[in-house]
């Protein structure tokens, strides 16, 4: 009657907990909106591990917890507790069901991982394989070298540019594919600058919601990280190789883009916007885009200098008055 | 542990205690004893360094402004913090502090096997921290402690970052030399009687530490001597625009440096394994269990470094491949958690100090095992890298698992190690301080960076301003819970209760000499009495046999 009565608790707390578990694996609320569909599928993964993190939590606090309580010594009681040395039962259950469960996370985030990566085959993927070998010096003179052609000519741009005053790349979008909208990124202390086409060069990220979009990311000095968080996305962007990041904006907005990788000084002021556009602003956008670059092809760079493209509302004055170069 | 020792007598009782007069702490000093606590009160003096140095950061970040330091010496302040934290405390505070002043004693040994060679690995370490120290009058190092070129070949701090390059080989070295002695007094010179599984956890841990500092130290230095040349006199190993590549130096610094936490982690998991069993007065569960599985933290932990590299560039299939392997480390990590909770479980907790810092070390690194298995899996990790979530997951791990662990350690060894106790109220107040500020500080840290908070900014999005001024509230919370201690260390070293030899009860051979051990820690030759863990009432009569007995 007793052991019974013990196996109903048992039975009964493990439920609880495991249903406070998935309760708090869907109303976590821990991450910020999914603007894309990568984020949706990054959300269910992240929500079951966090939920599987959260039960196995539980047991061992509780458990910790129970010990304070029932097993502390008690004034006067001197003796030991019981000279338990293995359960062997036990020990392989807690081996086994861990093992079990950690091959199952694996398995299931290797098939987010894949999804995350849309129709790519596995050499060019959404978070950012390389084709391009490491860079030298002459690997510019040999665009057969380097794999794709546009990977060629930016990292002759990359290489050409060298110093920290913002040389914009020579913007070449990948036509394969006329379902995807392919930008240049090219990141520098400290700004991102955004090429949509030999003409266009901006500050600012727009993309039309919807469609798949890819990034074809250069630095020009040290190493960046291209992140957005509302996106779930993050690649680093490195010199002398091309990285490249795939999405597909889903929730019309203006959401931050984050430098993740320490690139100096100012890292913490090297950030800029992604506007995901309806199909119309967009197209009404690259048009504006298009004709003040065709004015004045020199002025999209001039008005565009790297201290006015991190411009950021909190930032505005300091980034200014910072200038951007970094500190001598 | 199933064998059973016959109970004799030890043969130290009643030896005179040691008293090493203070000056010897100043020497060239060859007892383990002695090169043990010098580890452990420089490591400290690092740590109190480091603590400064993370309270000026987190001081910066209560406002969303880069407004108390330049955004460039911003960035040296947090460079030198986990610097000095992880070259200068943890490591050389589990390993040099604990392991020396164990091991020997743990085993029945007289000294380390190169007792030379141990107090060349100490005196390896005050240089390489005055350089780091004194970099601060040239500019100090301002690229991260993983100092990632081309920023660190580029850097304006050239001198500082060279300083810091031979700073980082210095304890490198010292590692190493460290590494070799461990391996050589474990495998030779347990006493007689003593095999391979009689022998306390703690030593097995120091065994898979050795082994893993030994395999993974040198590639660092290879990393460091390589950013030297590149940084000194224009070789181009990582520098791209002369055909370098930084990738390679992401691999090689993460090749030592991801097993480097599992050289802070599993002294302390040893640690932990000593502590709660005579605390909660039972054997220790699944002995072979925890001995074997940190084997396997060692083995698994030399293949796991490319998960800080998800976000790289790294190939996809080497991407699958150490998604798997750091995944698969939460198991033996789990079978020693749940040991040390079935260890507990049924036993007659002492609620004291030590077992209360090893309780909160369980219940807090826990998390940090947690988060740690979210950031193995890869698309997980890709939102979160290089942001507060990592912060939070590392210092879940290094300081709710280290700095818990060592302050269990202090508080159950400061008997063995001076002959007197620590004050157990000031003791307590000290726990419920730090455990305090060490959640308020780092919990909140998840939410910031899973919402958008990269790390290493001095400047950062007004919405975050909230949650950042609860870390740094934390922060001075975690700051302030260290003067309790210090003050009860200093006064209790020289005014504390006389401690006895075996204030604990506890079955490990160092309790078996005297408090502080004399020279050459025993009289005649040390007995083995009883297994290290048997405590339990079937165990209590052959004891108290035993005690009779000598």
């Amino acid at each position: 009657m007793k052991v019974n009565n013990k196996l109903i608790s048992i039975v009964v707390i493990i439920g609880l907990i495991i249903a406070a578990s998935i309760w708090y694996g869907r109303n976590n609320g821990l991450l910020p909106v999914a603007a894309g569909d990568e984020a949706t599928l990054y959300d269910g993964l992240f929500n079951t591990i966090l939920a599987i993190a959260a039960g196995f939590f539980l047991i061992v606090e509780g458990v910790l917890l129970y010990s304070i309580i029932k097993f502390r010594k008690r004034k006067g009681d001197e003796a030991d507790g019981p000279a338990i040395h293995e359960n062997l039962t036990l020990e392989i259950a807690w081996t086994a069901i861990p093992t079990v469960i950690v091959m199952w996370v694996a398995i299931y985030s290797f098939d987010v991982y894949t999804a995350m990566q849309g129709t790519q085959d596995l050499s060019g993927m959404a978070h950012g394989g390389m084709h391009n070998a490491v860079a030298h010096v002459d690997h510019a003179a040999h665009h057969e070298s380097g794999g794709m052609h546009s990977n060629s000519m930016t990292s002759k741009a990359t290489l050409a540019s060298s110093n920290n005053n913002g040389v914009m790349m020579a913007g070449v979008i990948p036509s394969e594919d006329s379902d995807v909208v392919a930008i240049n990124v090219s990141a520098m202390q400290f700004a991102w600058v955004f090429n949509y086409s030999d003409e266009i060069a901006t500050a600012e990220l727009h993309v039309p919601v919807g469609k798949k979009i890819r990034l074809n990311m250069n630095a020009v000095d040290v190493l960046h990280a291209f992140w957005v968080p509302q996106l779930r996305i993050k690649q680093d962007v490195i010199p002398g190789r091309e990285t490249y990041l795939e999405f597909t904006p889903r929730v019309v907005g203006e959401y931050p883009v984050v430098c993740a990788e320490l690139c100096g000084s100012y890292h913490g002021g090297m950030r800029t916007t992604m506007v995901i556009d309806t199909p119309e602003d967009y197209a009404k956008w690259l048009k504006e885009q298009q004709e003040i670059a065709s004015n004045d092809p020199e002025a999209i760079v001039a008005s565009r200098p790297p201290s006015q493209m991190s411009e950021h509302e909190y930032l505005a004055g300091k980034v200014a008055q910072m200038g951007m170069t970094s500190k001598k | 542990m199933t064998q059973t020792l016959t109970p004799t007598q030890s043969s130290s009782a009643g030896a005179e205690p040691q008293k090493t007069p203070w000056w010897e702490f100043f020497t060239f000093s060859v007892d383990h004893k002695v090169i043990g606590i010098q580890y452990l009160v420089t490591s400290f003096m690092f740590y109190l360094i480091g603590g400064a140095l993370a309270s000026a950061v987190r001081v910066e970040l209560a406002t969303p402004d880069s407004d108390l330091v330049d955004p460039a010496f911003y960035n040296s302040l947090f460079t030198m913090h986990g610097t000095v934290m992880i070259f200068l405390w943890i490591v050389p505070a589990v390993t040099g502090g604990f392991g020396n002043y164990l091991v020997p004693l743990m085993i029945g040994a007289r000294d380390m096997a190169f007792p030379r060679l141990n107090a060349i690995a100490f005196w390896l370490t005050i240089p390489a921290g005055l350089l780091l120290m004194g970099s601060f009058f040239v500019g100090p190092a301002s690229t991260g402690w993983t100092a990632y070129p081309p920023l660190s070949i580029l850097t304006d701090e050239h001198v500082g970052q060279a300083i810091w390059i031979l700073s980082i080989l210095l304890v490198g070295t010292s590692s190493i030399l460290a590494a070799v002695n461990f391996i050589v007094t474990i495998w030779s010179m347990r006493m007689k009687g003593m095999d391979l599984f009689s022998m306390p956890l703690f030593c097995w841990a120091m065994m898979a530490t050795s082994v893993l500092a030994l395999l993974a130290t040198p590639v660092l230095a290879g990393a460091m001597v390589l950013l030297g040349f590149d940084l000194l006199i224009g070789t181009n190993f990582f520098n791209p625009t002369g055909g370098g590549d930084p990738v390679v130096y992401q691999h090689l610094f993460w090749f030592y440096s991801h097993p480097a936490v599992y050289v802070m982690i599993l002294p302390v998991f040893g640690i932990i394994s000593e502590v709660i069993p005579p605390h909660s007065r039972k054997p220790i569960f699944g002995y072979k269990a925890i001995a074997y599985s940190s084997m396997m933290i060692c083995a698994l932990g030399l293949f796991v470094w490319a998960h800080h590299m998800f976000t790289s560039g790294t190939p996809d299939w080497l991407r699958v491949f150490f998604m798997v392997a750091t995944l698969l480390v939460a198991v033996p990590t789990g079978i020693k958690v749940f040991s040390w909770v079935a260890t507990l479980w049924g036993g007659k907790l002492r609620l004291d100090s030590p077992l209360l810092f090893a309780m909160g070390f369980i219940s807090t690194f826990l998390i940090g095992g947690l988060s740690g298995v979210m950031l193995g899996s890869a698309p997980v990790d890709i939102h979160v890298h290089d942001t507060y979530f990592v912060v939070a997951h590392f210092h879940y791990v290094l300081f709710g698992g280290s700095v818990f662990g060592i302050y269990a350690g202090l508080y159950h060894w400061f008997p063995k190690m001076t002959g007197r106790m620590l004050n157990e109220f000031w003791g307590k107040i000290h726990f419920v301080l730090t455990f305090i500020g060490m959640h308020l500080t780092f919990g909140p840290m998840h939410i910031l960076g899973l919402q958008g908070m990269p790390r290493r900014v001095a400047q950062y999005d007004p919405q975050f301003a909230p949650i950042n001024m609860i870390c740094t509230v934390g922060a001075l919370i975690l700051a302030f819970s260290t003067v309790p201690f210090v003050i009860n260390a200093v006064y209790s070293w020289f005014k504390g209760e006389q401690a006895p030899d075996n204030p604990w009860n506890a079955l490990t051979l160092e309790w078996t000499t005297s408090s502080p051990p004399i020279p050459h820690n025993w009289v005649g030759d040390p007995v083995l009495a009883t297994g290290p863990y048997d405590y339990g009432e079937e165990y209590k009569e052959d004891r108290q046999e035993a005690i009779a007995a000598s």
